[in-house]
């Protein structure tokens, strides 16, 4: 299952058309301790870049901007009661969301891992 | 992702040519992230085992957290008249502060607005004041500029300043062999909340007080820059104590209903709004002759049509700097500090709120990013103080 990058530091797994999407690991790791997820409702249309979730942290509050174009389609209901889960397992149970994607060139312009571990390396 | 909703602790992980610290290396080889405060490079938190705001948060107040703030600006006052013509400034009764006590007190414009707070000691006739960090410049030229030529201002910026903060502060601290530079200074131990003295720890001098920002019993230590890797390095190494970023401090602060200027406090705030009547001592408020006493002793007199509160808000989305607070559709207030509570489990916020709503247990609404989030006032300190008195 491919995963792309974006420079914003979220990440999104593709499997046919529903991409699932997260915070990268570096990405929590500024962020610091995440006290609350805001996450969108089931059903949101949303468009590339929008900010679609926002991640509370003890210092402050951070937008999470969708990587791709489409409608939400499920939200991690975990983070309700373990919004730590982004902080201990950023990039597996401590996904946001859900996407079923409208456009799938949206991804073209995405990073892959190696070359995210990159752009990361040379912030 | 991006942090561009609000970032209300003045953090900037965009630096322009900060000055460095004294303890600057020893943040960083304990895994600080620094990042730049007050012209500064700060640390922020600390990385690896204990690390994180949340965590150093609660070791503080379990155990004992130690501050590096030695962006402060440290001041000693001499000369014939000094308490008087410092009186002229600040609104408290300097000249009643015997030696060995500090108290809390304010620079005032001639509005009775607030261009900073402050720490203000006796030190044997003398007065050594502590200022923040991102208005010590200002202050110092507002204090030259206004202060008479036979007052002398020195400002001790070779000095470093560490704060060691929790309920195992004294004992650890205690330890180490600090004793009083003379006879009339009380023991380490014996130093209560808001007294200040001279000590030594092996022939290094420490200025010391019973003070802080925690809402915890601690103190406050001036120390040579060139002694404070050795005392952080001695302090650090008491199974007590662990470095404390500035993530920390301010959650801690909050908690304690403690005011940070820059948020709280401003010159668009009063003494009265901010709810620091306390700082304007009983001579002060009968005789005025203070900067902006006309002013402050009008608003004590009548109110201010606004108020500081504590704010207890339900869920876990916390209220941040800037967002309004409402009742129905009257817009009440505006929120100057907001986080998560590592203490309570949930969100709090200090507001400025209408003074007829300033009242505990008032309802009323937060907008956050489009939302109401319910709130209700709530008395300060959120948890309650820890003080040695």
């Amino acid at each position: 299952m491919p995963r792309y990058f974006t420079e914003d530091h979220e990440w999104i797994d593709v499997e046919g058309d529903v991409g699932t999407v997260g915070i990268t690991d570096y990405a929590q790791s500024q962020l610091g301790d995440i006290t609350y997820v805001e996450l969108p409702s089931e059903g949101t249309d949303v468009t590339k870049g929008d900010s679609v979730s926002v991640v509370d942290s003890v210092k402050a509050a951070s937008d999470v901007y969708t990587p791709v174009s489409g409608s939400v389609t499920a939200a991690n209901a975990a983070l309700a009661d373990e919004p730590e889960l982004v902080n201990t397992d950023a990039e597996e149970t401590g996904w946001l969301y859900r996407i079923a994607i409208s456009d799938s060139s949206e991804l073209e312009p995405l990073m892959d891992r190696k070359a995210y571990d990159a752009y990361v390396a040379g912030l | 992702m991006s942090e561009s909703l609000s970032n209300d602790n003045g953090f900037s992980e965009e630096p322009q040519e900060p000055a460095l610290l004294p303890l600057d290396a020893w943040h960083r080889a304990r895994g600080a992230r620094m990042v730049e405060f007050a012209g500064y490079m700060m640390p922020v938190q600390y990385t690896g085992e204990g690390g994180g705001i949340i965590a150093e948060h609660l070791w503080t107040r379990e155990q004992a957290g130690l501050f590096d703030v030695s962006h402060m600006g440290q001041l000693e006052f001499s000369g014939e008249g000094v308490a008087a013509a410092l009186e002229t400034l600040l609104p408290g009764e300097i000249s009643a502060l015997k030696p060995g006590r500090q108290r809390y007190s304010l620079l005032l414009d001639d509005n009775g607005g607030i261009l900073d707070d402050l720490m203000i000691a006796n030190r044997d006739g003398d007065y050594y004041m502590v200022v923040n960090g991102a208005t010590k410049w200002d202050d110092i030229g507002h204090l030259r500029e206004h202060l008479p030529d036979e007052i002398t201002m020195n400002h001790l910026d070779e000095h470093a300043l560490l704060a060691l903060q929790g309920p195992k502060a004294a004992e650890a601290f205690a330890r180490l062999d600090v004793r009083p530079e003379s006879s009339d200074t009380p023991a380490l131990l014996d130093l209560k909340f808001m007294q200040a003295g001279a000590y030594l720890w092996n022939d290094k001098p420490l200025g010391i007080s019973r003070s802080g920002y925690t809402g915890e019993d601690g103190f406050e230590i001036s120390v040579r820059s060139e002694d404070v890797v050795a005392l952080a390095d001695a302090l650090a190494a008491l199974p007590e104590v662990r470095p404390i970023g500035l993530g920390a401090r301010d959650s801690l602060r909050l908690e304690a209903g403690l005011p940070l200027y820059g948020h709280e406090l401003s010159p668009e705030t009063d003494p009265v709004a901010a709810d620091l009547g306390f700082a304007i001592s009983k001579r002060r408020r009968a005789e005025g002759g203070f900067m902006g006493a006309d002013k402050v002793l009008a608003l004590l007199a009548e109110g201010a049509p606004r108020k500081r509160v504590g704010l207890a808000l339900e869920g876990r989305m916390a209220a941040r700097e800037g967002a309004t607070v409402h009742l129905g559709a009257r817009m009440i207030g505006t929120v100057t500090s907001g986080g998560f509570s590592p203490s309570l489990q949930h969100p709090i916020a200090m507001a400025y709120v209408d003074a007829d709503l300033a009242t505990d247990g008032t309802a009323l609404e937060i907008e956050m990013r489009g939302k109401r989030l319910p709130a209700r006032v709530v008395s300060m300190p959120f948890v309650p103080h820890r003080y040695y008195r």
